[in-house]
């Protein structure tokens, strides 16, 4: 059985008539695993048993006509979100051995509405990454061309989606870290408002940028992932606590009348001409189908990856700090005492990326660095924040590319990290901003690799991302497109 | 005193609170438990885990802002401190760095030598307790982390005291206040109120400070005071010998009586502060302290000035009384039974205060509450029983817990009025003793309380005393 | 250069990380890399700009004081690397 193309509402739809079950829908996902994991790389942990035992409850609930939003949809989640008595690596050698004894509040919203967790994808340490290379389990190979990335962090995430492994997939997104993905493989990724979804359980790599998303096949899946893991939190602080529309409410509400800005800065030299020209593409397809495109300026975009660097490591220096080889995870010891201890677990339990990200965050708010970098950081974070803001006094979504170019290869640019860096460009700012973002298929190049329009809406705007989504992707055919993997 | 040097002390005290739950997760604080018996994914560090702030833990740090006299800051923030400790969790404190919660407070305190003094308190602060490291053998430390995220507040005064005593004083106001608030259990074997002493020396006259040594691991006011006055003699000595004070963390040393460098954590700390990204700003509106401030219980200062004032009672009762919580509300209980203050501190210090201290309760436990004691007083003052029998009767009501007047009936130990009766007694009594009524006629007067003590004895102590000496006196002089 | 090789060991101790001398020297360049291309942010004057270290301006998020139940003994222990006695054991802290 296929369902690769199938919405989780058409399945929804077959569950509930009995067309099909829960059982062989996650059958079937396990197998197609088995069959492409090889040469994908997108997961680090199944969880067949798990799985099954639960599409045999999802099957009960069905046939008693109950069951939530997800109830019987097999879903994987990135595995930087604990999971009770399932393996939580995060990527990381440091964490091999993990097993957390509580849920995520993210992965308990999903199952409550009846998602079925087969397994735990993919990802770059400790979502330090915009490759996937930097993974203690190994690098992912992107669907479409095995020898590129499929991008990163949440690379496993984008990559079991195109491949029709999982029918969806939950990733998290500091500076572009679902839809820098999203948009090499092929696929729909939403990064919401900051404070939108729980970030409890959520492993952090850096906790005022971090935010937990959806990644699936269509506009409509992803409303449907988002309205069942939204909502306010207590457990999660800086969760908001403002109400969750129905996302999947007037969808098809469309662009007339809308107007979309184009921020001139990310319309740059540097950027692919292919990409380019996709991304114009789509935003002919938006003229015509009635939104008023207009151009506005987000002065200090060339003052984000800069920002970002400084503020996402100074807090990642601090998160990181408990592993420390005390109360779990791997722990190194040659017998010199603590700080030998401490040194080795940690020195062996980190790959380079991460130990790069420690150093240069711990510099970062080292005394008397703090003003010079990280306070520094925080002030232009401010002015990109008001950039946002005030583009959105004008227009009501953005439109810009996701990424500069399509999927490089496999190891182009793991020695030049500031190169790395680089390519973030156009995913960063929205996470300093806070507020919320997609990346939406709208292309495939030459070689046959998909490129991805980034749409971004006003703080908790989600709504009005989707629906401009929805109408592009119903006026395209890029959702039927699939990678050529066998 | 040293004539050459002036001491310095700054006090850095770890109020640990009162709270059910800790301060960032719904673990109990209980003391004493199985170890990390009360832990979760948020006091154990674990990854992804968060934490949110207890409620209860501001209301109490803004009770102790107000009570020291400080300013209550209308936003204050969470910091993280970063470094390395195996009873730390995370690998950083939650505490407060800039913007604390309270600041710019006093407290004035009296010693007997230099009388009284403002010290001033520089910041209150809101922070997460470290677990305990048990020293298991010579080789590893086991980690207990139950403690770890209970609730503290750090209280940081200015470098204003000049002598151990001065430090003393200081401490136990501030000791008696967060008890008093019932923000803290006071308990210091526990380590509920932990103290740091900053101090350092100066030629007298010198401006600038010289340099501190920190002292820790002081859990009594007896070995703060000690380990001040060692700390002190070992720095002149250093200064006097040509040396020079390094600035260090040192450790009381309570067996030796001596304080002693901590090896091995010299390396310079760089806590690398920033703002708990986890953590929301803190907001505290005018109309949230003045609620707090209408909830705020007389404090001890104010008890020892009213209880001169309005029940005029010696400043010594005053202070006595004063100085506990539950004593004082004890005191104002039976006052709002029997509106004799003094008859009323006097059976408190004396009669329940001695038998509390002499059965090892505290007033709580007091079986004798205010209103039994207020009956006694009753008696004494209407005439049914003199104060001698008021002591039988007091010592009845502790051991069965019935009201005086059912001891007294039952006891038979109502006072003899009836004037005949009395008379009788005093004629037997003037018979049986002709020696001494004939010195007592012949001038010596003294003899009164002889004869009282007769009548007393001849009834048994039931006769009233004031009757007896009012017919002894008519009898004697006929 | 930004940053010298004693500043990176500096901060390797910080953060408890052990570098081996290559290791050393290649972080060097690469953090005086990162250094030299963040100096961009001088180029921005924020004298009177305030920091921002929330995505979203919120405060006051509290929880009341109440008993939530802990994990148990076996499930705070489960991934303990050493343990006895329920306790978690390390290296000899020296004090």
């Amino acid at each position: 059985m296929s369902f690769s193309n199938i919405s989780i509402s058409q399945l929804r739809r077959q569950l509930l008539k009995g067309e099909i079950t829960a059982i062989a829908l996650t059958r079937s996902c396990l197998e197609r695993i088995k069959a492409t994991d090889a040469q994908l790389n997108a997961f680090i942990t199944l969880c067949e048993e798990q799985a099954m035992t639960a599409a045999a409850v999802a099957d009960q609930q069905l046939a008693n006509g109950q069951g939530g939003l997800l109830t019987g949809i097999p879903v994987a989640v990135k595995d930087i979100f604990n999971t009770r008595d399932v393996r939580t690596t995060c990527g990381s050698k440091i964490l091999a051995n993990y097993v957390s004894p509580y849920d995520a509040t993210a992965v308990t919203r999903l199952q409550d509405e009846g998602a079925i967790l087969v397994g735990k994808l993919n990802m770059d340490e400790f979502a330090m990454g915009s490759s996937n290379e930097n993974s203690a389990a190994g690098a992912v190979h992107n669907p479409w061309d095995l020898s590129r990335v499929p991008g990163g962090s949440s690379g496993g995430s984008a990559a079991a989606v195109a491949a029709g492994q999982v029918v969806a997939a939950l990733g998290t997104d500091t500076g572009g870290s679902i839809r820098q993905p999203a948009s090499h493989c092929g696929v729909v990724g939403l990064k919401p408002t900051y404070g939108r979804v729980s970030r409890y359980g959520v492993i952090a790599y850096a906790s005022s940028l971090d935010q937990v998303g959806p990644v699936t096949r269509s506009v409509e899946d992803c409303a449907l992932m988002l309205s069942a893991i939204a909502g306010y939190d207590p457990a999660d602080s800086t969760s908001v606590d403002c109400p969750v529309p129905d996302y999947m409410d007037n969808l098809n509400a469309g662009v007339g009348g809308k107007k979309i800005g184009l921020p001139k800065e990310y319309f740059v030299a540097g950027l692919d001409p292919e990409v380019k020209l996709a991304v114009e593409a789509t935003v002919e397809t938006y003229r015509r189908m009635g939104a008023e495109i207009v151009e506005v300026s987000l002065p200090h975009t060339d003052y984000a990856v800069a920002s970002y660097y400084l503020i996402a490591t100074a807090e990642a220096s601090s998160n990181l700090a408990r592993y420390d080889g005390v109360r779990f995870g791997v722990r190194e010891d040659d017998g010199s005492g603590l700080i030998g201890m401490y040194q080795q677990t940690r020195s062996k339990g980190f790959g380079d990326e991460v130990k790069r990200r420690i150093m240069l965050g711990t510099y970062a708010l080292s005394s008397g660095y703090y003003d010079a970098y990280y306070l520094k950081a925080q002030k232009v974070r401010t002015l990109i924040r008001q950039d946002f803001l005030n583009a959105f006094d004008r227009v009501d979504l953005l439109l810009t590319p996701v990424a500069p170019t399509p999927a490089f290869k496999i190891g182009a640019l793991m020695n030049d990290p500031l190169h790395m860096y680089l390519s973030d460009i156009f995913t960063i700012p929205v996470n300093l901003a806070g507020t919320c973002a997609m990346s939406l298929p709208c292309g495939l190049s030459r070689e046959g690799l998909p490129i991805g329009v980034q749409l971004i809406g006003r703080p908790f705007a989600e709504a009005d991302i989707l629906q401009a989504a929805y109408a592009y992707e119903q006026a395209s055919d890029w959702k039927e497109r699939t990678p050529p993997l066998r | 005193m040293n004539s050459r040097y002036e001491v310095v002390i700054g006090l850095e005290v770890h109020v640990q609170l009162t709270t059910r739950s800790k301060i960032f997760c719904g673990c109990s604080t209980a003391f004493g438990q199985l170890p990390n018996s009360q832990t979760c994914p948020v006091c154990l560090g674990l990854p992804g885990a968060l934490p949110v702030l207890n409620r209860q833990v501001v209301e109490y740090a803004i009770k102790a802002g107000l009570a020291t006299n400080s300013q209550i800051a209308p936003r204050s923030i969470f910091a993280r401190k970063n470094y390395f400790y195996p009873d730390l969790p995370k690998g950083y404190q939650i505490s407060q760095f800039e913007l604390p919660i309270c600041e710019h407070g006093w407290l004035d305190i009296e010693t007997r030598d230099l009388g009284r003094k403002r010290v001033g308190i520089t910041r209150i602060h809101m922070e997460e307790d470290a677990g305990k490291l048990l020293h298991n053998d010579s080789y590893s430390s086991a980690v207990d982390l139950n403690r770890a995220c209970t609730p503290l507040l750090e209280v940081v005064s200015e470098p204003d005291m000049r002598s151990a005593d001065e430090a003393i004083a200081y401490l136990k106001q501030l000791h008696q206040i967060v008890v008093y608030l019932g923000v803290c259990d006071g308990n210091m074997e526990e380590g509920s109120f932990r103290c740091d002493a900053n101090v350092s020396i100066r030629p007298w006259g010198q401006e600038t400070l010289g340099t501190r040594a920190e002292l820790k691991n002081l859990n009594s006011f007896r070995f703060i005071k000690q380990a001040i006055e060692y700390e002190v003699e070992r720095q002149i000595d250093v200064i006097e010998d040509g040396g020079e004070v390094v600035q260090e963390t040192r450790l009381y040393d309570a067996d030796n009586g001596i304080t002693r460098s901590m090896r091995g954590k010299e390396e310079a700390h760089d806590y690398r502060y920033f703002p708990d990204p986890d953590l929301l700003p803190l907001q505290v509106s005018d109309t949230w302290i003045d609620e707090v401030r209408s909830r705020l219980p007389e404090l001890p200062a104010a008890k020892l000035q009213r209880y001169q004032e309005e029940f005029g009672l010696p400043e010594y009762d005053a202070g006595v009384l004063s100085a506990d919580r539950a004593v004082a509300e004890y005191f104002e209980a039976v006052v709002s039974l029997f509106e004799q203050p003094k008859t009323c501190s006097n059976w408190v210090m004396g009669e329940i205060l001695g038998a509390l201290k002499e059965k090892n309760l505290t007033i709580d436990q007091c079986p004798v509450t205010p209103e039994l004691l207020a009956g006694i007083l009753k008696r004494i003052d209407d005439n049914t029983i003199s104060g001698k029998i008021a002591k039988t009767v007091f010592e009845e009501i502790w051991i069965t817990g019935k009201n005086a007047d059912q001891i007294i009936d039952e006891k038979g130990l109502k006072q003899v009025t009836d004037s005949g009766a009395i008379e009788s007694i005093v004629a037997d009594v003037i018979a049986a003793n002709p020696d001494q009524v004939a010195e007592y006629r012949g001038g010596k007067e003294k003899l009164m309380g002889f004869f009282v003590g007769q009548v007393m004895q001849a009834s048994k102590g039931k006769a009233n005393p004031g009757m007896a000496n009012q017919l002894l006196k008519k009898k004697l002089s006929e | 250069m930004k940053i010298s090789q004693e500043d990176v060991a500096h901060v390797a101790r910080l953060a408890r990380l052990s570098l081996e001398a290559q290791e050393l020297e290649t972080l060097t360049s690469q953090i005086d890399a990162i250094l030299g291309y963040v100096d961009k942010l001088n180029e921005l004057d924020t004298e009177h700009v305030e920091p921002m270290a929330h995505a979203v301006p919120m405060s006051n998020a509290f929880r009341d004081d109440e008993l939530n139940p802990s994990l148990g003994l076996d499930r705070a222990m489960q991934n303990a690397p050493l343990s006895g006695d329920g306790c978690f054991m390390v290296p000899k802290v020296i004090e």
